[in-house]
């Protein structure tokens, strides 16, 4: 309702005109770092090849015209056919491969999100509360990581294997709770040098408990270190996937992952050398993408080019 | 450095002990059992099986059982393969993993340390590129793949190595294990070294050095490459614990007559006395290996010594 003096008219055109005005904006560190992650080619490729490929994966086997699990009698073990439908070809099973490959991708995607997510959550828990409790509970808590270093990394994981046997999901998990060693300890080193900044200490005067000082005041500004490591922890848990998939311990059929893929690809790969060759070829740009990107990230966050 | 040698044994002891602990109550707490099988067993051959293996006791008891063993040096007995003790089954397989897994560590250090320094000496020319493309590969490719492509390539199509097996005193069959094997461990010390021979090459008693008039290749040797080997010697430690799991995949690729295809074995089957036995020899072993390391890098950098 516009009342006589158009009052709200106006006053809608000032602040209208109070925001495009808007003095000289200071670039948050966030919109920084996308200027520059933009600007590092190799990055920018890499996310955009990423992009494609996680697209693909989610949308991809609604388009392809031989559904994963379905059999085509005509063509088993058949090289690529353009006009049967099959582009990369068929398994033993004529499976058509790119169906496969399609579900495969989305399988790593999954597990490498869910143990990335575990690990970070995990990580920055127990890396803040160290750093900021300090003193006896630091170094006892720290004893522990170092320990935890000491083990064989793959023999441990074997062991999770043994232990969480045929879940998936669940064994995901626990590689995620493997990989959070490394996130602790700089979440830890940066916590030390934050906990002493007077931000810090006004919340501490104000009276905010130890939980809200490290949620609400900590933990936001080790987004840069975590987002880089998220990164590279992406393509470490796919490697560690695959790998166990490779000796047949992680994902089982029907369930496909790239790692089993090029696992029973490898196996046939002196008669039907397209089954090794597709999935290796994905496998291996998501990891050369993931790899640029988080090296890009850390350029772009790097507070020393600022 | 003695007293530097005895700190660093002594903090070693409840390292081993906890990894040791944290290992044993994993696996204990893992639902099903070495002795499920396709078949349901009778609950009398069962209960004789578990007194048998003394997993009818207190788990505290059995920790302490099983300690006690490792003191004595028994790993304990393979619940599934009977009849072998874990130790035994490791004295079949582990000579062949370890010979695999030294071989590549020192091929892998040689040609890092090699590469590093050429890439270092001939920084941003094409030495230099080639070997950027070759760490990327390195560390991007896992060992998995790397061993199917070399395999298709060079054993199938060249026909230049074996795909597979192995012969004894067959050097041939060793190649392509060796190179999946060394390959990221290569790439990583390469790039250490050529890092940190940069950095060396670019300090001031280098360049006194060279002004004495002293040729390229002997400052290389006297001066350069003692200090600039410090963080290749810190990495060493961890790149060897990663050979020396890694083998027992690529035994698995290979088909190589090592331990790893009874571990892999066994941690399908869940034997747990096998996986446990396996897992805590690596571990004692990396932690003693990890103790010569240091006690190198002890001797490479004296500031060390008093931290």
């Amino acid at each position: 309702m516009s009342s006589i003096t158009k009052k709200d008219e106006v006053m809608e055109a000032y602040t209208e005109a109070l925001e495009r005005l808007d003095a000289p904006k200071g670039r948050s560190l966030g919109q920084d770092a996308l200027r520059r992650l933009i600007a590092n080619k190799a990055a920018l490729v890499s996310i955009i090849v990423l992009g494609v490929i996680i697209v693909a994966a989610l949308i991809g086997p609604h388009l392809t015209p031989w559904d994963v699990a379905k059999v085509d009698w005509g063509s088993i073990r058949k090289p690529p056919d353009f006009a049967k439908g099959h582009f990369l070809g068929t398994d033993q099973n004529g499976r058509d491969l790119l169906a496969r490959l399609f579900q495969g991708t989305q399988m790593s995607l999954m597990v490498a999100g869910v143990a990335t997510v575990v690990s970070v959550v995990i990580g920055i828990t127990y890396g803040a509360v160290a750093g900021y409790f300090g003193g006896r509970i630091d170094a006892m808590m720290m004893r522990f990581v170092d320990v935890m270093y000491a083990l064989p990394y793959m023999l441990f994981v074997i062991i999770l294997v043994v232990v969480f046997g045929r879940s998936p999901i669940l064994l995901f998990v626990g590689i995620g709770a493997l990989e959070w060693l490394t996130m602790a300890r700089i979440v830890r080193g940066q916590t030390l040098t934050l906990k002493e900044k007077e931000f810090i200490e006004a919340a501490r005067a104000g009276g905010a408990k130890p939980f809200t000082i490290i949620m609400r005041h900590i933990v936001p500004n080790l987004t840069g270190p975590v987002v880089i490591y998220a990164t590279l922890t992406v393509p470490e848990i796919i490697i560690t996937e695959s790998f166990l998939s490779y000796l047949g311990l992680g994902v089982q059929e029907p369930l496909t992952s790239l790692g089993t893929l090029i696992s029973n690809g490898a196996a046939v790969a002196e008669a039907l050398p397209w089954l090794l060759i597709s999935p290796a070829i994905v496998l291996v740009s998501m990891l050369l993408c993931l790899t640029y990107i988080g090296d890009g990230l850390r350029d772009a966050l790097d507070p020393k080019d600022r | 450095m003695l007293s530097y040698a005895l700190r660093r044994v002594l903090s070693a002891i409840p390292v081993a002990l906890i990894a040791v602990t944290v290992c044993f109550f994993v696996l204990r707490l893992a639902p099903g059992g070495p002795f499920d099988g396709e078949r349901a067993l009778p609950e009398e051959i069962l209960n004789n099986l578990r007194e048998y293996y003394h997993m009818n006791e207190p788990l505290v008891m059995q920790y302490l059982r099983y300690i006690w063993g490792l003191l004595q040096f028994d790993l304990g007995p393979s619940m599934v393969i009977k009849g072998f003790t874990v130790s035994q089954l490791l004295a079949i397989g582990l000579p062949f993993t370890l010979m695999l897994g030294f071989t590549a560590f020192v091929v892998a250090t040689a040609i890092g340390i090699v590469a590093g320094v050429i890439a270092a000496v001939q920084q941003n020319k094409w030495p230099d590129y080639v070997l950027v493309l070759a760490v990327m590969l390195g560390v991007i490719v896992p060992n998995f793949l790397m061993g199917a492509l070399l395999q298709l390539f060079f054993g199938v199509y060249l026909k230049w190595f074996p795909a597979g097996g192995f012969v004894y005193g067959s050097i041939s069959h060793l190649v392509l294990p060796v190179t999946v094997l060394a390959w990221p461990h290569a790439a990583r010390v390469s790039r250490l070294m050529r890092g940190s021979m940069i950095e060396v090459l670019g300090s001031n008693y280098i360049r006194t050095a060279k002004s004495k008039g002293i040729g390229e290749r002997l400052v290389l040797a006297r001066h350069a490459m003692k200090p600039a080997m410090i963080p290749v010697v810190s990495y060493l430690g961890p790149g060897l614990s990663y050979l020396l799991t890694g083998s027992l995949v690529v035994e698995q690729i290979f088909g190589l007559p090592g331990i790893g295809k009874y571990f892999v074995q066994a941690a399908l089957n869940r034997d747990y006395g096998l996986v446990l036995g396996t897992t805590v020899f690596y571990i004692l072993l990396i932690l003693v290996l990890n103790l010569i390391v240091d006690m190198v890098y002890a001797w490479l950098d004296p500031r060390v010594r008093y931290h």
